[in-house]
Parts: structure tokens; sequence; C-alpha cells
């Protein structure tokens, strides 16, 4: 077995043992790229020089100190090209570090580059790059979900040992499903959103996808954290989230939303979401029915709030201080239309114009605002399902991994693969995807939803569940040719 | 329901997208369907329920204003598509 098989606490293990260097495992990882890349397209950028230099230098063994990784390319990097998988951004080198970035870098974290994704984290497949779509390592012929689909298939795949994401509607956990790793999206406010480039300011938040529960437990620990950067950054002491995997969830209560298991959820998956339900009563946990009313709701206000903020968060690529310009145009005006014309990609536009639409005079009450009112109902069914219940269950995802095009020419579809992801983001809550299942060799997630600030809660119920089932164990056959 | 044309061009504007026509006429049914799709809000009663911008109880987020040291002005423009004197340079504005 080679060392980019293993997981962050495994590797951890053996530098402090001193079996291993952090060359030796950044060169495993490396090869690994080299190995299999060219069929799964997961980066964008490899900076494998950089990487093999930085692990020559780290001793290694203290936290993540010589573990090797890769980010989402919507996360600033200094130095590293950062284009959010976007013409526009093409060529933008940041002269700083996301605050991120800038703790994995203080942890000695080694850098392996930037990973693919939908244009400006919109889309649910990764297609939607302007450079080229990411595979699902279990299955080529299909989509790695997205948009952090270059995080989820990079390390599904084992050339990075985790990666961090962005998740604005699903973007963590509906990938995290769909190639069968762990993906954890945050409260809001948990983890710095400063040098992340924005896509919808009040439902972003930046997280983490691992090989199993312990590693999400040790890297969302370096990641979280109030940072004066972003004033919307909380104030909270972070807990040790390593302290949470025990094992135990007896007595744990666990509401089971109804809606989440409607019409439109393939009925295999709700299978092995029923299963994995039985596995947590046979541990010791209440599992309950339970209801989120206003469920329904969620997807229309989030694609009216969504494309609404992204509207305005991305008016900035002009063509003048960073990105694409097109030189042909003659005065301002025409500069910034031509300009934004070639450097967006279709989805970035609809949702552009979309927003734009929804926010315009005339439309804003019944849009917007209509939006903002629903979007407290939605957060309000969240809040008394918790007064009741530790933490909620639901698929992921409405069905495994689709095939690449099969959706790509129907919007909507599309959009409805978020419908079970997109409420916590309008709710602001934390939320985890952990394998449970397969269907027909394609992995199934579950989502465990938590109260703000109970990601140790998640962390908990995921792990009893990760170390009864042994789910995590089961790799994807990318064969080495 | 569609976007009519007229539409369509007016939010592209205020966009500053420059649509093809073929992008003008995709937009138009898309948007429409979209739009169809988020009228479903409509049978939810909301007049009574305050519009939630912001997930967190938090309002303003103060620090203390010291100066600090600033990003150097060639590295700011470094990433300017034209640059001149150490200025951002755009195109002719009248």
């Amino acid at each position: 077995m080679s060392l980019c098989s293993l997981t962050v606490h495994e590797l951890v293990t053996l530098l402090q043992r001193r079996e291993v260097s952090p060359l030796e495992i950044a060169t495993s990882c490396l090869q690994r790229i080299e190995a299999v890349d060219a069929r799964v397209r997961a980066f964008l950028t490899v900076t494998a020089e950089q990487a093999l230099e930085h692990a020559r230098a780290i001793e290694g063994g203290r936290g993540l100190a010589g573990i090797p990784a890769a980010v989402k390319d919507n996360l600033c990097t200094r130095g590293v090209r950062t284009t959010c998988a976007s013409r526009i951004l093409e060529n933008f080198v940041p002269p700083y570090d996301a605050t991120v970035v800038a703790r994995l870098v203080q942890a000695q974290v080694v850098s392996l580059g930037k990973l693919n994704m939908d244009e400006f984290a919109m889309g649910s497949s990764t297609e939607n790059s302007a450079f080229f779509p990411t595979r699902n390592p279990w299955d080529l012929e299909r989509v790695p979900g997205g948009s952090s689909g270059g995080s989820a298939a990079a390390v599904a795949a084992d050339e990075v040992i985790f990666a961090l994401g962005s998740d604005t509607g699903g973007s963590i956990r509906q990938p995290a499903a769909f190639c069968g790793v762990v993906g954890m999206k945050p409260t809001y406010g948990r983890v710095s959103r400063f040098g992340l480039v924005a896509f919808a300011s009040s439902l972003d938040q930046v997280g983490c996808l691992t090989k199993d529960v312990t590693d999400c437990a040790m890297v969302l620990q370096v990641i979280s954290g109030f940072d004066p950067m972003d004033s919307t950054s909380a104030r909270m002491e972070v807990p040790d989230y390593t302290a949470a995997l025990t094992g135990e969830v007896k007595g744990m209560k666990i509401g089971v939303p109804r809606e989440y298991f409607g019409e439109g959820v393939d009925g295999a998956v709700k299978e092995v979401l029923q299963r994995a339900l039985q596995q947590f009563e046979a541990l010791g946990a209440v599992v309950e029915e339970t209801s989120l009313p206003h469920t329904e709701y969620a997807l229309p206000a989030y694609y009216i709030l969504a494309p609404a903020e992204a509207s305005s968060n991305l008016a900035r690529f002009d063509g003048v201080r960073y990105g694409l310009r097109d030189e042909t145009a003659d005065n301002l005006l025409d500069m910034y239309g031509s300009t934004r014309a070639r450097g967006f990609g279709p989805e970035v536009k609809r949702r552009i114009m979309l927003g734009t639409y929804a926010l315009s005079s005339g439309y804003y009450d019944a849009y917007y605002l209509k939006a903002m009112r629903v979007r407290r109902l939605v957060k309000e069914d969240f809040d008394r399902a918790f007064a009741r219940y530790d933490v909620l269950v639901t698929p992921t995802a409405p069905t495994v991994a689709f095939r690449l095009n099969e959706k790509v020419d129907d919007v909507l579809a599309m959009y409805m693969s978020d419908i079970a992801t997109i409420p916590v983001n309008l709710a602001g809550i934390p939320a985890v995807s952990i394998p449970c299942g397969f269907v027909q060799g394609l992995p199934v997630g579950m989502q465990v939803m938590g109260r703000p600030f109970g990601e140790a809660d998640l962390l908990r119920a995921a792990y009893a569940f990760e170390q009864h089932t042994g789910i995590r164990a089961l790799k994807p056959g990318l064969e080495v040719a | 329901m569609t976007l009519s044309r007229q539409e369509v061009e007016h939010v592209a504007m205020l966009a500053r997208l420059k649509l093809s026509e073929e992008e003008k006429e995709r937009l138009s049914s898309e948007l429409g369907a979209i739009l169809d799709y988020v009228e479903r809000l409509e049978a939810l009663p909301t007049a009574e329920v305050e519009p939630l911008a912001h997930v967190l109880p938090m309002h303003n987020a103060f620090r203390p204003d010291e100066p600090r040291a600033p990003f150097a002005r060639d590295e700011m423009l470094a990433n300017a598509p034209q640059a001149l004197d150490g200025l951002f340079k755009v195109p002719r504005i009248l």
C-alpha cells in the first residue's frame, strides 16, 4: 500500500515514529497524480517543485506538518494562480493567501496545488469549469459532483491526503457524497472566508474534504476560529474536535425529517439511508421521524438569494484591476460588457442575469425580499427541530453520481441535485456528509446536520457510524495501467 | 413564462454583459423557466415574517483603528491588464 492512500492520522503516526518523511509522502502523492490525474482531472495547477522543496524542509509529526493537501481554486494562494475555473481569472496571481491557506501554511501542510471546480463555484457537477470537467474516480463516465468536484475527486483518488473546498448550497457535501469521502460544511462564521473569492457572501463557507471522520476533525481544528479579516467570522472559542470522537452515540437524539425522503429521492438511496438509521438505533441512538415543513421552499428561495448576491459580488470583474480585459473595446462601458461576455461561462452569466433581474427596480420586493422572508421560515424549522434533536440525518443528494452531460442542458434538473443541502446554507448551520453505503457500485452520502457551532455533535455521530460500518476502508478501482 | 427581449437587454445592460443574439434568446426562456419555478414561493404567506439577511446574531464588527502597512503598489498593479505610472489604466470614458 502506498503512502498516498493513507489518512492524515495514519501518516501522522508514521511521521512521529520516523518511519516515513514528509518528502516520501509528498513524492507518493505526486506519483499518484502523475499516474491518475490525466483520467481524473482533479487539478488545475500542480505545484510539484514547490511541494518537494517544502517537504524537504519539514520535520513532520506535529499536527498536520508534512501532510500533502490541495485547495479549491477559489481560495487565494499567494504567488500561485487562482482561477475560480474561469477564463476571466485565467492568469490571476493573488498577492496574498486566504486565511485558511495561511493556516495550512502555518501548520506546515505541503501544498500540492489547486483543484478544479464549477466556474465561480456555480454548479453541481464540475462540468461548468471553463477548462475541463473532472471525472468521478468511482466511474470515470460520471461526474464527481460540484462545485468542489476537484477537491472530492482528488481525495477519493488518493492524489491528496485532504482538500479544502467551499460550500454555498452543497458544494462540499454533494461532491463528497458522489465521491465517497467525508465533506464538512461548518457553521457560517466558524471558518474565515477572507481570501475565498465570494459567490454568495451570506451563504458561503469554507470546509474540508477528507478520507475519514478523524481527519475531518483534525483539519477542521486547524482552519476554524476567529479572523479579524472577515467581519462575519464568529468570536467564539473552538472546541477540541478530536475529543468528540468517542464512538459513542447512546441516547443521542436523531431526527429524520420526512421531507428529505420524498418524491425525487432515488428509492435505492432511501434504502441505504434506512439501513444507516437502523445502525444508529443499534448503537443506542434514539431515532425519530420529524418534519421541516418549509423544505420545499428552500430551493426556490436559494435561486433568488444566491444569484442576487452573486450578481453583486461578480461586479468586481470588470477588466480594470485584475483578470481578463477585452482590448478591442474603445470605451469603458463597451470594455466592461465585452470583457464580461468573453470572460464568464454560460452558468455564471445565467446567474448574474437572474440575480440582477431579481434585484432590479420593480422586482426587488416580489423576489429578493420574499426570498429573505422564506429564508427565516426555513431557519425557524431548524430551530424547532434542534430544540428536540441533537442532529438531523438525511441523504446528502437525491441520487448517486450522474453521468457526464446528463444534466448540462436541463438547468432545473441540475439545481435539484442540491435539494437536500441548500436548506443548511440558508440556515447557516453545520452539516457533514459521510459515506454510508453503495448503490450499483457508487457511493451514497449521509448528511448529518447540527445546531449552530455544533460541529462536535456531527463528528460524534459520524465517527460512531464510521467505526461500526467500516465503509471508509473501500477505495475506487482506479487501477494504474 | 419567457422574459421579453427588451427585459433581457435591460437586465444585461444593468449587469454589464454584452450578450450575443443567441444568448439573449436562450436566456429569455431559461430565466423564464427558473422564475416559473420560483413562483411557488407565492403560495407561502409571509407578510408577517421578518426578512432574514444574515444568520448570525451579530451586527457591527468593530476593531481598533490602527494603521497597518498596505500592500505595495507594484503588487496591487501586477494583475492589472493595463497600468501606467503606478495607476490602473482604462479606455476612454467619454
